[in-house]
């Protein structure tokens, strides 16, 4: 393992209003590893994630205590730039979000706000993009046509190519496979093998097969509490909780 | 027990048949009685005279019946109130959606809601004598009721309609669509322009054009404030008679059944054209930009 992580979050508590939705989480993300958080629906997969890009600043009733750092940097640290903290953090929405725009503007939008006018460069990272999502073969033919003419599971592959096209550092995936079929889910799960070697990756999901096959590391989340954290592997075999087993298995009340 | 259920939903039915094929009908009887009343003019002058003769004098002897000093009248004091309400209704309706924090918002937003409240003949008296005076003043002309106080005073009035309706249609861009976009790492104002504005273009089109179509049907505030000369305009300080302003300052006098008369309900068919073209063309955008797939709730 990494001597510095990449991301950390220590003593991380949220609140929607009076709800706390996560309470004392501290984890470490690491360059080059794919780290799977599970645990049962509502159990803050999705709030903790969301924490990480600051996503939730736009819940105005919410509050955020303790710290997240990205590369030694408070990322809650009132200075810093909001806009250049979710440049290098990526993220894929848990529901397909695409604009109401052509598929082409879909997988640019991250490069034409970033300031890239070059053409070629655009249309080179489009394409790319599009192919490394698995998406490319069934659009190139109709890039011009609006994006919402996407079947949900293209849409969602969609939002993963236009989340690529601006190589953030971390990506942050909330169950990017859950309108997938398995041909789909297959190939974004050869995807994020071959993203490892450059990003940090967390990612949210519901299969634990899937947890298994494409990450290193396993956060259990239950009621907003982290459970377990360690190696996928040992988690997998030989888990330290009775709780995290019960998951795992399947035999969770 | 059976037949019974079934007749009386057949009953219930019926009823809301009739109700809306009431409306309907009251709807077709007032357009049979306007063209009625109007189209015997065009067996004085000629379609093309009346709709692009310069003179308007229904009284005089022989009498002249040229609406198109009345028409560019209209189409002049819409477009120019649309110059002020359009900006200002549109990026008032973007700052109480996107900007405003919460209670802001639920201040102005009743406000200018309000401005929609208050009666026209207010608005066209707060024209005639606060803002007329001003006029006459601050740019040195003759008189103060003229195009550009009707405008603006228009303004006033489709302001709230277009903010209100923006409103809307900007608040019911999914939150997702502006997550995604904050998430690429857009700032606020490029989330606005790129995704929330294109986004919601079919509503903000169909607000604008409810509230330039309520500015051309106004009656009573240009009746009182654009100075009721029935000439076409040399600048936007001329005094200018729009087509509602003549049919209600004119009918009282217009003998029953007369040239006259009917001249002025052909003015009112005209104005329905042009209304009704707004609707057509309202709900035209509305269509052609709707989205379509699960993602655009
Ligand atoms: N905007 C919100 N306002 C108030 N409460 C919220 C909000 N979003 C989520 N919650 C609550 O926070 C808790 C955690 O929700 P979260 O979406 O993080 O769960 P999750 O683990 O992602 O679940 P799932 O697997 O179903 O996506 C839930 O109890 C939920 O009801
Ligand atoms: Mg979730």
């Amino acid at each position: 393992m990494s001597p510095k992580p990449k991301m950390t979050s220590s003593n991380l508590d949220f609140y929607y209003g009076d709800f706390q939705a996560l309470q004392d989480v501290n984890l470490e993300f690491h360059e080059r590893q794919v780290t799977a958080l599970i645990g049962p629906s509502g159990c803050g997969k999705s709030t903790y994630i969301r924490c990480l890009n600051r996503m939730n600043d736009l819940i105005p009733i919410s509050r955020v205590e303790g710290r997240i750092l990205l590369d030694d940097e408070d990322i809650y640290e009132p200075s810093l730039d909001v806009v250049m903290l979710r440049r290098r953090v990526g993220m894929v929405f848990q529901k397909p979000n695409p604009f109401p725009k052509s598929i082409f503007e879909n997988t640019a939008y991250g490069l034409r706000v970033n300031g890239v006018k070059d053409k070629g460069f655009i249309q080179n990272r489009v394409e790319e993009s599009l192919k490394r999502a698995a998406l490319w073969d069934e659009v190139k033919d109709r890039l011009d046509d609006t994006a919402l003419g996407l079947s949900g599971g293209q849409q969602q592959r969609l939002c993963i190519a236009r989340a690529l096209a601006v190589e953030p550092e971390v990506l942050l995936m909330d169950e990017p496979a859950s309108a997938l079929d398995p041909i789909a889910t297959q190939k974004i799960e050869e995807l994020i093998h071959e993203l490892k070697e450059l990003y940090t990756i967390i990612i949210v999901t519901h299969s634990m097969q899937q947890a298994a096959r494409v990450s290193d590391m396993t956060a259990f989340f239950y009621m907003g509490k982290l459970i377990e954290f360690g190696d996928t592997d040992t988690m997998f075999t030989r888990p330290k909780l009775k709780q995290t087993e019960d998951y795992i298995t399947g035999r969770f009340g | 027990m059976r037949n019974k259920r079934q007749s009386a939903e057949k009953l219930m039915q019926r009823i809301f048949f009739s109700i809306a094929g009431a409306s309907i009908a009251i709807l077709f009887l007032i357009m049979v009685f306007l063209f009625m009343e109007g189209l015997p003019i065009f067996g004085v002058v000629s379609v093309g005279d009346f709709l692009f003769g310069h003179y308007w004098y229904p009284t005089s002897d022989p009498p002249d019946f040229g609406i198109f000093p009345l028409i560019i009248a209209s189409v002049s004091v819409t477009a120019l109130s649309s110059v002020f309400a359009i900006p200002l209704g549109v990026m008032t309706a973007i700052y109480l959606a996107e900007l405003a924090s919460k209670r802001v918002a639920e201040i102005v937003k009743p406000t200018v809601e309000l401005l929609a409240a208050l009666p026209s003949v207010v608005i066209g008296f707060f024209g005639m004598v606060v803002v007329a005076p001003f006029l006459q003043d601050v740019f040195d002309i003759p008189t103060g009721l003229n195009l550009f106080n009707s405008a603006l005073m228009l303004a006033f009035m489709s302001i709230p309609t277009i903010c209100s309706l923006s409103e809307d249609a900007i608040y019911s861009v999914s939150p997702g669509l502006k997550e995604g976009s904050l998430a690429l790492g857009a700032t606020r104002w490029e989330t606005i322009l790129r995704v929330i504005l294109p986004a919601s273009i079919s509503g903000i089109s169909t607000a604008v054009i409810l509230g330039m179509s309520r500015a051309i049907g106004e009656t009573m505030v240009v009746l009182m404030v654009a100075g009721g000369a029935g000439m076409i305009p040399e600048s936007i300080f001329s005094p200018v008679r729009p087509l509602p302003a003549s049919i209600a300052a004119e009918m009282a006098e217009a003998p029953f059944r007369g040239d006259h008369y009917y001249a002025l309900f052909a003015i009112g068919i005209v104005l329905f054209v042009f209304t009704l073209l707004f609707n057509l063309v309202a709900d035209f955008i509305a269509h052609k930009y709707r989205q379509v797939g699960e993602a655009s709730l």
